[in-house]
């Protein structure tokens, strides 16, 4: 198709989630068992040290939706009586489930054993899976991890989250799978997260070159895509970092930018800082509105709902429970608005940005709630003009392209024109 | 002399103003706007240079033969340009009629069309024989239109042709007339105006030197809805936003920020000391509360939309109308008027609706903290205008509010000007 899918990252990693589902088709007769959890707050390496697979359904609608699939889900999820206003990442899993539970990929999706509800911040996770557990009837985990309202996590808060993990997920995760938890085996698979962590950052943090060899948004959604779901802590996460991070490092080495949807962008006009998820439905079709225009995208939010690990965090062996409620504890969507407006004012300086754009989706209160706040804020206090664009994460219907053309366009005009005022 | 022109090629309306270097105007043209957008565009753009080679008439015959003869003149001119375009009506009327009609129908039908047309051209010529200030559309489609389905209903009966099936002809033939190429410039249609008014030495002598003064367009920009199929490059191509900004700045430059409502989108903009915007929302996924609800709200209350107001602003009581969506409102209304509510009082409400969400986009670019401008064809509508300045008042305090009587023209304006910088 694009040059975008000829990098060898992409492949590679088109290939692994592809090995992912077929796996999961087969978990039932390998007598692997199935945890299904949510990206924010996700314990990978702690489920798959009992030998479980994960499913992750948000990862399942968005793939869904980008392969045109999101429409006749959420249709039919609206005829189970889903309202319009439902997040529609819910909706889609749901049409989903009630068509047989095929996934993105064609495969069938199991059953799960286990409802591993890592809370962190999004409440709507918490109805979906109280429909998954209505319709499944399995055993259901809810790890509560506190809200960072003060903008850190106090020891208490900390010693409450290990204190669920050892006492309540450990012991679900034992009974399900059959095996004893192996504490030996999660530091191993520990270890391995760092590392790939490590090359993800390295990657992520190329962007503050000019030209960016990473598009750090429509790119990074790809590149977070194995640690995000079901790739964190094992030796394919690992060796597809390092692949990444060469890649990217030869990418800067010749001062080439991203594959885009309008080629290779090596005369990058705008810088920009983007916060909230993109749209899935016409996920190329809004990147090459950006790419069109000459703006690379530098630093994002969205590409840290599944960990921040480029302000130090990293996954510690040393201390296995502990770390893991750091990591929920730190994931994007359980941070308070002022953390998130710090983040971005320290990208927009570390960036070296030129702009800041909001992408508020309509189904996603966790996300949406207080973005005009962080936009003032932002540009109070960077003197950087911040945009704002509407449409939806995985509802087809809420993505008006013109409009968001033109509000785009008008922004990139803006930011010409405030260049221009300001050399004059 | 060189001049720059601006083209602003709205939902509803084309427009087009030229300027002298200096920046003033020489002319501006309207047109409505239709399929073929380059011809809604050249034929704005004719108008702007019709305008601006009246002006610089006026000029010279102002100070010879004073103004009543150049009145006269333009009103000749327009009769000249009528007449042009309704015999190509007419022409594709018959050529229409010969191919659809049953051939036992045909001679009717030729007679008819003939008896409506010969009264056509003789009121147009009675209007500027004898002119009366009788409200009437700028539009020929429009005023046409009426006038081709009023005498169609007086003479088609007597002629056993039924008024559907000239009404059918007409809408076919008119959106085939006004998408085809037609000549209505200055240098065609002054002659035959000259004529009708007879023709002085003088007023021959001017006319002639405003015919040959050269108009050396040295820059085009074009902006607004169908802007990216204008046929100019891309950097002569603008955003709407950018250039209702700039528009506005040159007609009242203390303006901080700007309202511009239009048939299908709202936009609140703030701009700089020197107009360049800083800031902008607009309406997004939904057109709800723009200039079409009002077109949709006079065609259910079968009133002419330039009525509204008017009326609206007689309310003593007016209705509080929750709804912007154009359907929705269109049920209230209705609903309204069974219970008896006065119609002033229902219109009264649907215009503060319309404002009231122009408000929520005001509050969300930043709010009107200084010098306030209103422009884009809402802002020609006296109850929208009122509404809105009991809003502003009442959530910002008292703030200037310009609006300008050639608002329509705000965002050609600001092209022109583009063009007109982008030479310097």
């Amino acid at each position: 198709m694009s040059d975008a899918e000829k990098d060898r990252s992409m492949q590679m990693q088109k290939q692994m989630l592809a090995e992912h589902y077929e796996r999961l088709e087969g978990a039932r007769e390998a007598g692997e068992p199935v945890v299904y959890t949510f990206v924010p707050g996700n314990l990978t390496e702690l489920i798959r040290s009992f030998g479980a697979l994960p499913v992750l359904p948000e990862i399942n609608a968005l793939q869904s939706a980008m392969r045109g699939k999101s429409k006749g889900y959420i249709a039919a999820a609206e005829r189970e009586g889903h309202s319009e206003d439902v997040c529609s990442y819910v909706k889609c899993d749901v049409g989903m489930l009630k068509g047989g539970n095929i996934g993105p990929t064609g495969t069938k999706l199991p059953k799960p054993d286990l409802l591993l509800l890592s809370y962190t911040g999004c409440y709507t996770f918490m109805k979906w899976f109280e429909l998954l557990r209505e319709e499944y009837g399995c055993p259901t985990v809810f790890l509560h991890v506190p809200y960072q309202g003060d903008g850190r996590q106090t020891p208490e808060q900390r010693a409450y989250t290990v204190r669920q993990i050892r006492k309540e997920l450990i012991p679900a995760l034992e009974k399900v799978s059959g095996r004893r938890y192996d504490e030996d085996r999660l530091r191993e698979s520990l270890a391995l997260s760092a590392k790939a962590e490590d090359d993800l950052v390295a990657v992520l943090q190329s962007a503050k070159a000019a030209p960016s060899p990473i598009d750090a948004y429509f790119g990074a959604v790809y590149y977070v895509g194995p640690i995000f779901s079901a790739f964190r802590g094992t030796p394919e996460g690992v060796a597809y970092y390092r692949a990444l991070r060469e890649e990217v490092e030869e990418r800067a080495a010749l001062g080439q930018g991203p594959s885009t949807p309008s080629g290779r962008l090596d005369r990058q006009k705008y810088r920009l800082v983007v916060e909230g998820p993109p749209n899935w439905t016409h996920f190329r079709e809004f990147w090459k509105m950006f790419s069109d225009e000459g703006a690379v995208v530098v630093a994002s939010t969205y590409s840290k709902v599944g960990g921040t690990y480029d302000f130090g965090f990293r996954h510690d062996p040393a201390d296995p429970l502990g770390t893991l409620a750091d990591y929920c504890s730190g994931c994007y969507t359980n941070l308070n608005l002022p953390e998130r407006v710090e983040m971005l004012v320290r990208y927009a300086r570390e960036y070296s940005a030129d702009g800041f754009l909001i992408h508020s989706v309509k189904s996603c209160n966790s996300f949406s709630a207080g973005q005009l706040t962080i936009l003032r804020e932002v540009e109070k206090r960077t003197g950087i003009p911040g945009g704002f664009l509407e449409s939806d994460l995985v509802d087809a219907r809420y993505f008006s392209p013109a409009n968001l053309k033109n509000r785009l366009e008008s922004y990139f005009q803006m930011l010409e024109a405030r260049r221009a005022g300001i050399a004059s | 002399m060189k001049c720059f022109v601006g083209i602003d090629l709205g939902s509803t309306t084309t427009k087009a103003v030229v300027l002298d270097e200096e920046g003033r105007t020489l002319g501006r043209g309207i047109t409505n706007s239709r399929s073929n957008y380059d011809l809604a565009a050249e034929i704005s753009r004719t108008e702007a240079f019709v305008s601006a080679r009246f002006a610089l008439l006026r000029r010279e015959v102002e100070r010879a033969a004073g103004s009543a003869v150049l009145d006269r003149l333009l009103a000749a001119f327009r009769l000249e340009q009528t007449l042009v375009q309704l015999e190509r009506l007419r022409a594709a009327l018959e050529e229409e009629g010969e191919k659809g009609a049953p051939a036992g129908a045909r001679p009717a039908l030729s007679r008819t069309l003939s008896a409506i047309f010969d009264r056509l051209v003789s009121e147009e010529e009675n209007r500027f024989e004898a002119p009366s200030p009788s409200e009437r559309s700028d539009f020929f489609r429009d005023a046409a239109g009426s006038a081709f389905s009023r005498l169609s209903e007086e003479v088609a009966p007597g002629n056993g042709v039924s008024v559907e099936l000239l009404a059918g002809l007409y809408d076919k033939c008119i959106v085939k007339v006004e998408n085809e190429p037609v000549e209505l410039g200055f240098r065609e249609h002054i002659g035959g105006a000259l004529r009708r008014v007879g023709d002085s030495p003088e007023v021959r002598a001017a006319v002639a030197r405003a015919t040959d003064a050269e108009l050396d367009v040295a820059g085009s920009v074009g902006t607004g809805y169908g802007r990216a199929r204008l046929p100019f490059p891309k950097e002569q191509i603008r955003s709407e936003i950018l250039c209702h900004g700039l528009g506005a700045h040159a007609l009242f430059p203390g303006t901080r920020t700007v309202l511009d409502i239009g048939g299908q989108d709202t936009k609140a903009i703030q701009v700089d000391p020197s107009g360049i915007v800083t800031s902008f929302q607009m309406n997004d996924r939904c057109a709800a509360g723009c200039g079409r609800y009002l077109g949709y709200i006079a065609d259910e209350m079968k009133m002419g939309l330039h009525e509204l107001a008017p009326l609206a602003l007689a309310s003593r009581r007016p209705v509080r109308i929750t709804s912007t969506c154009t359907v929705f409102a269109g049920a209230e209304l209705r609903e309204r008027l069974s219970l008896g509510e006065k119609r002033e009082d229902i219109l009264a409400g649907l215009h503060r609706a319309v404002i009231l969400r122009a408000m929520s986009l005001l509050a969300r670019s930043g709010g009107v903290e200084n010098e306030f401008t209103f422009t884009g064809g809402v802002a020609r509508n006296g109850a929208a205008v009122a509404a809105l300045e009991g809003l502003v008042a009442e959530n910002y305090g008292q703030r200037r509010l310009n609006i300008s009587p050639d608002s329509i023209y705000t965002g050609a304006l600001g092209a022109a000007l583009f063009a007109l910088r982008a030479a310097a």
